[in-house]
């Protein structure tokens, strides 16, 4: 019960949310709904009983990344007044189309699923034996050690790229 | 039925009450240290010694006149503030203060919420806090502000690295990510682990220094510097709510420095039988005098030490600690592993 | 009220991933676009975290970190790029980014 009004709660937050990221004319505020949003999502990774990834996202993503894209809207806003003109040139009908098309094709399979489920049940949710993070831990480093290395070196290779697309031609 | 809402809720109810009267008494507790290091006396006349100023500095902050600047962005400009409040006071949602106390006849453990993330749902919280500063920089829509608000949360953002992998080297040796936990290794180990890891203790403290904007790291903030920093243009009310968010952030520090180097609510070698007297002082009594003391290094720090330059500040941020910081942590992990 | 399903959760995931899509078809400004591809991300983290739980495997969370780790790399890639652009031509509409275009 109290789940259920967790969760659509939730769930309106993030679509309200996500529509106003997409409609705001003031790129701040764009940002500000942006953070909202990902605290929304956030607690729905707590919801499913991800709590270390729910604090990942809030760190990495709300605390990380958005803070970078806040820095960049204020550095690019400094000089010039935010347009209040209509964008002239956009997409909105094939936008919209393109929109439905992908909705037609989701809810398509979401209603085939429904319909003829798979061998893979899901059965009584129970509490894991250990936490969150010690099972993430334990596979991030046995089963998927490879691809843990090669996030790092995309990382690094990033922080330089970053720095050096970013840096003033001295 | 009151387990699972009602102590929760008595306990929030009383936690955020303790902390709001902490931080405004602990705008007195500054004035009158640092008074007293400069030798002389600080507020005395409000009530016996000064001890009432906190009321008076609230009633006037209250009546004072409520300023927007023109053209401002005033939803974000009214949000500031309290994006800067409302981390710092949830924060303490995972801050332990004893394992269990008895009140009428129930056995309740003296944290909000025992999470197996907590030390991570700490840091994350941090890292939420900076928003408050940015936005109060931008949406005064001025140039002082704005770029002293840009520079202030690229100070946070950069200590954060280094105050995380601190914490990271402590979960190292305990093995467990909740607070309660952390506190338990230290009892198992026998040691505070501020004798195990002096390094990190040292590393976390400037680094919490340099969070919550305290000096010497406060360019931010400073009169001298930038015309006020990102706080010039509000008044009132809101311009008391961030400093009351930083004195909540740095008994947040203080908190955690406690609970993760100093054994929380454990006693002074807690292991020695031969000093059951100190037993009668209850856990939650340790852990404040322990946070006490940390407020007052805290407070003796900004009396004594001149302001870091800004370009100084970075450095030190980025080329000393952080090299100390990974160094700490592959040791520990080394160490960890062979013995 | 039905129990949460994991059908719930990806009902969800479905509409934030369009709500992205038509952010990046309909937006001009290159930073709102970058935003709603990090929509799109998010949904697909939301989609992994609910199979996971639905499978009781933590190989969805751990792909989510992987997700995670990968859109910070290319946001502060993208946000490179564009900081680089800005200093040259002045514009933040994606349509005057055509340099390459004769």
């Amino acid at each position: 019960m109290l789940e259920s009004l967790v969760f659509y709660t939730l769930a309106a937050l993030i679509i309200g949310f996500g529509v106003l990221v997409v409609t705001t004319r003031n790129p701040v505020h764009c940002v500000l709904c942006l953070v909202a949003n990902f605290l929304c999502v956030a607690m729905i990774f707590v919801l499913l009983a991800a709590e270390f990834l729910a604090m990942i996202q809030i760190l990495v993503y709300a605390g990380g990344i958005v803070v970078l894209y806040l820095f960049v809207v204020m550095l690019v806003n400094l000089r010039r007044p935010p347009d209040a003109r209509m964008d002239g040139r956009r997409q909105t009908r094939f936008g919209f189309v393109l929109v439905a098309l992908l909705l037609t094709e989701v809810s398509a399979i979401l209603v085939y699923s429904a319909a003829h489920p798979s061998s893979l049940v899901a059965v009584a949710p129970q509490r894991p034996a250990v936490g969150n993070a010690e099972t993430i831990g334990m596979l991030l480093y046995t089963d998927y050690l490879v691809p843990f290395e090669l996030a790092s070196m995309l990382l690094l290779v990033a922080m330089v790229g970053a720095i050096v697309l970013a840096r003033k031609e001295a | 039925m009151t387990h699972t809402y009602l102590v929760p809720l008595l306990k929030i109810l009383v936690l955020l009450n303790a902390v709001l009267v902490s931080v405004t008494f602990m705008t007195l507790l500054e004035r009158k240290v640092i008074a007293w290091v400069q030798v002389r006396l600080g507020p005395m006349r409000v009530g016996p010694y000064g001890s009432l100023q906190p009321i008076a500095d609230a009633i006037k902050l209250l009546l004072k006149e409520d300023i927007t600047p023109v053209r401002a962005d005033r939803f974000v400009f009214t949000l500031a503030p309290i994006v800067s409040m409302v981390p710092a006071l949830i924060a303490f949602a995972v801050i332990p203060f004893d394992r269990e106390a008895t009140f009428f006849g129930y056995q309740v453990p003296l944290v909000i919420a025992d999470v197996n993330v907590g030390l991570l749902y700490l840091v994350s919280i941090t890292s939420i806090g900076v928003y408050g500063i940015i936005l109060a920089g931008y949406a005064s829509n001025s140039k002082f502000p704005l770029l002293s608000g840009l520079r202030a949360s690229a100070q946070l953002i950069s200590y954060e690295i280094a105050i995380t992998m601190m914490l990271v080297s402590v979960v190292v040796m305990a093995g467990t990510l909740s607070m309660t936990g952390l506190v338990d290794a230290q009892y198992n180990a026998r040691v505070w682990y501020v004798f195990v890891q002096p390094l990190a203790f040292v590393i976390l403290f400037i680094g919490g220094l340099a969070e919550t904007n305290r000096a010497p790291f406060d360019l931010p903030e400073a009169e001298q510097e930038l015309t006020g920093g990102y706080h010039t243009e509000y008044s009132g009310m809101r311009f008391a709510l961030f400093f009351l968010a930083e004195y909540a952030n740095m008994i947040v520090v203080s908190g955690v420095a406690a609970t993760l180097f100093f054994g929380g609510w454990l006693r002074p070698f807690p292991n020695v039988a031969a000093l059951w007297i100190l037993d009668y002082i209850p856990g939650w009594m340790w852990f404040l005098l322990k946070t006490f003391v940390f407020l007052y290094v805290f407070i003796w720090i900004r009396a004594t030490l001149p302001r870091y330059r800004y370009d100084q500040l970075m450095r030190l941020g980025w080329k000393v600690l952080i090299p100390l910081a990974i160094a700490n942590l592959v040791v520990t992990a080394v160490l960890k592993v062979l013995l | 009220m039905t129990p949460i399903t994991p059908y719930h959760y990806l009902v969800l995931s479905a509409a934030l991933f369009a709500i992205g899509v038509l952010g990046v078809m309909v937006r001009r400004n290159i930073i709102i676009i970058l935003m709603s591809i990090e929509l799109m991300l998010n949904a697909v983290n939301i989609n992994l975290a609910a199979f996971s739980y639905q499978l009781h495997n933590a190989a969805g969370q751990v792909f989510a970190i992987f997700v995670v780790a990968v859109a910070a790399a290319e946001a502060a890639v993208g946000l490179g790029i564009i900081l680089a652009f800005y200093r040259n031509k002045e514009t933040l509409n994606i349509d005057d980014m055509n340099i390459m275009r004769w």
